[in-house]
């Protein structure tokens, strides 16, 4: 399912280039579940930028839901981004379009039809507790509200893997259980979650394999 | 709640509408369609006229007869002149000139008084040929043994001056379409690449979230066609009273009446000049989508 051999990431171009992670090693097969823990600065947000493919690996050899990344055409990227679901930091939705559209998007980009996105995208927003908003624009929701949105964004769409980066972050503690419960009914039917997260009251709660990164290397497998 | 989840045709997933503005744009290209219309007006009218002269002209030869009316043996100058030139092979017609027919023709230097000029007049014989006409050597010659001091004059070397000129005017009008043409695509391009720059954050989403480089620019696409579109029609319409003055001033060259009215002014435009530029609206678009399509691909090419 994701496999990474020596993959290091820099950023930055010419003298200003950094190296923010280096040679990382490690599985996650089908179907499993890994936190993703590690201090502010230490590479999650990276990492999790190269398994949506919104960075490519500078070095090493990535290779995502069966494919090898390195050899990759560049039009194989985007079916590939289809099938990973990510819920951002900062959210990420768009401000133009409302609720409801924000949702929809990932299925209206697969060219899914309007009648079977209006079923799923409704049914989701009634899950994470919007569906009185579904016209609302995300500047008039709390940020609980639109970390919610963004989760049923990444969601929708039925990924395979699922990248999520803080997301208990901006929601109360009866969102956050509501959400880690999602999260392992979507791994139980099948779906590969990687979750980056500083609260580790919640991987205690959740006990579940354990990835730690420090200054861009892993040091914790387990 | 049903109506707002119902996607409207032509639904602004990246909010493009924002991005490329429906002022600016338009009034650049219609501004781009203007000159455009102006610079075909001048192809045509060249065109136009290269044909009129050529008809008018082409294929005439013009034989001046100093003294027409002295006697050589029994016979006037200006006879054997006739004679001569329906003797000849080549040559389709003749058609001699009355005083009054000169007359006219010397007004613009005598005036209108040449009733009683003292000065003799050469008799002057208009002569269609036929295909290739005559050899010239052979007629000047035939011309010079039947009235010695008789001049020819063939029009065949100013139409080709004159066609000449039609010609650097038609390439002078069609280099200044380029001209426009390519401001155009650099207008529409610069247009997008700060569309671009303002939608940076919704297109770096849209594309996290799988779509393929021509979902994203076939949004601006659509947009910069519409806007291209509608600004080369109000720029078309606009040069429509220049283009209709214009050729009212130009009707008396083509042998034409000057136009009557509006309506007269308007009906004087040539047919292929209308075409021309009714063309205008569509080719905006088609350079506004090629561009803008061109432009965002070779941009999201910085996304991985």
């Amino acid at each position: 399912m994701v496999r990474l051999d020596q993959v290091g990431l820099d950023l930055g171009r010419g003298d200003t280039r950094t190296a923010v992670l280096h040679d990382l090693s490690f599985d996650v097969p089908e179907g499993g579940f890994r936190w993703l823990l590690g201090e502010s600065g230490a590479g999650k947000t990276s990492l999790l930028r190269l398994l949506c493919l919104s960075a490519l690996p500078t070095n090493g050899r990535l290779n995502l839901l069966g494919c090898d990344i390195a050899s990759a055409r560049r039009s194989d990227l985007p079916p590939l981004r289809r099938r990973i679901g990510v819920v951002f930091q900062d959210f990420r939705l768009l401000p133009h379009l409302s609720v409801y559209d924000n949702v929809a998007l990932p299925l209206r980009i697969a060219g899914r039809p309007e009648g079977q996105i209006r079923v799923d995208a409704v049914e989701l927003l009634g899950w994470v507790g919007l569906s009185r908003k579904l016209d609302a624009r995300p500047a008039e929701l709390s940020g609980g509200e639109q970390q919610r949105v963004a989760i049923a964004r990444a969601v929708v769409a039925r990924p395979l893997l699922l990248l999520a980066d803080e997301p208990t972050g901006n929601l109360d503690e009866e969102q956050a259980e509501r959400l880690m419960r999602l999260l392992q009914e979507l791994n139980r039917l099948g779906t590969t979650v990687l979750v980056a997260t500083h609260n580790t009251a919640m991987v205690h709660r959740y006990p579940a394999h354990t990835l730690r990164l420090h200054e861009g290397q892993l040091i914790r497998d387990d | 709640m049903t109506r707002s989840l119902l996607r409207p045709p032509g639904f602004d997933d990246l909010g493009v509408r924002r991005a490329l503005s429906d002022r600016l744009l338009p009034c650049l290209v219609a501004a781009m369609a203007f000159l455009a219309a102006l610079a075909l007006a001048g192809a045509v009218g060249a065109t136009a006229l290269a044909q009129h002269w050529q008809s008018g002209a082409g294929g005439m030869i013009t034989v001046q007869v100093p003294q027409p009316g002295d006697s050589i043996g029994s016979t006037t100058r200006l006879d054997r002149v006739r004679a001569a030139l329906t003797a000849t092979a080549g040559i389709a017609g003749t058609r001699t000139l009355s005083d009054d027919q000169l007359r006219v023709l010397l007004r613009p230097w005598l005036g209108t008084t040449t009733g009683d000029i003292s000065i003799p007049l050469p008799a002057v014989i208009d002569v269609q040929v036929a295909g290739a006409g005559p050899d010239r050597a052979t007629l000047v010659a035939a011309l010079e043994t039947a009235a010695p001091g008789t001049l020819v004059e063939e029009h065949d070397r100013w139409v080709k001056r004159l066609a000449t000129l039609a010609r650097s005017l038609q390439a002078c009008a069609a280099l200044a379409f380029a001209v426009v043409a390519f401001v155009a695509v650099a207008v529409i391009a610069v247009a997008t690449r700060a569309g671009l720059a303002s939608r940076r954050d919704a297109i770096e989403i849209v594309h996290g979230l799988g779509a393929t480089d021509q979902f994203i620019a076939r949004s601006f696409a659509q947009r910069a066609t519409v806007l291209a579109g509608i600004g080369a029609g109000i720029g078309a319409v606009a040069a429509l009273p220049v283009l209709a003055s214009l050729a009212g001033l130009a009707a008396p060259f083509g042998n034409a009446a000057a136009p009557d009215g509006i309506a007269g002014a308007v009906g004087s435009i040539p047919l292929t000049l209308w075409l021309s530029v009714l063309c205008l609206p569509p080719l905006a678009a088609a350079i506004g989508w090629l561009t803008a399509h061109r432009t965002v691909r070779r941009w999201l090419r910085r996304l991985p």
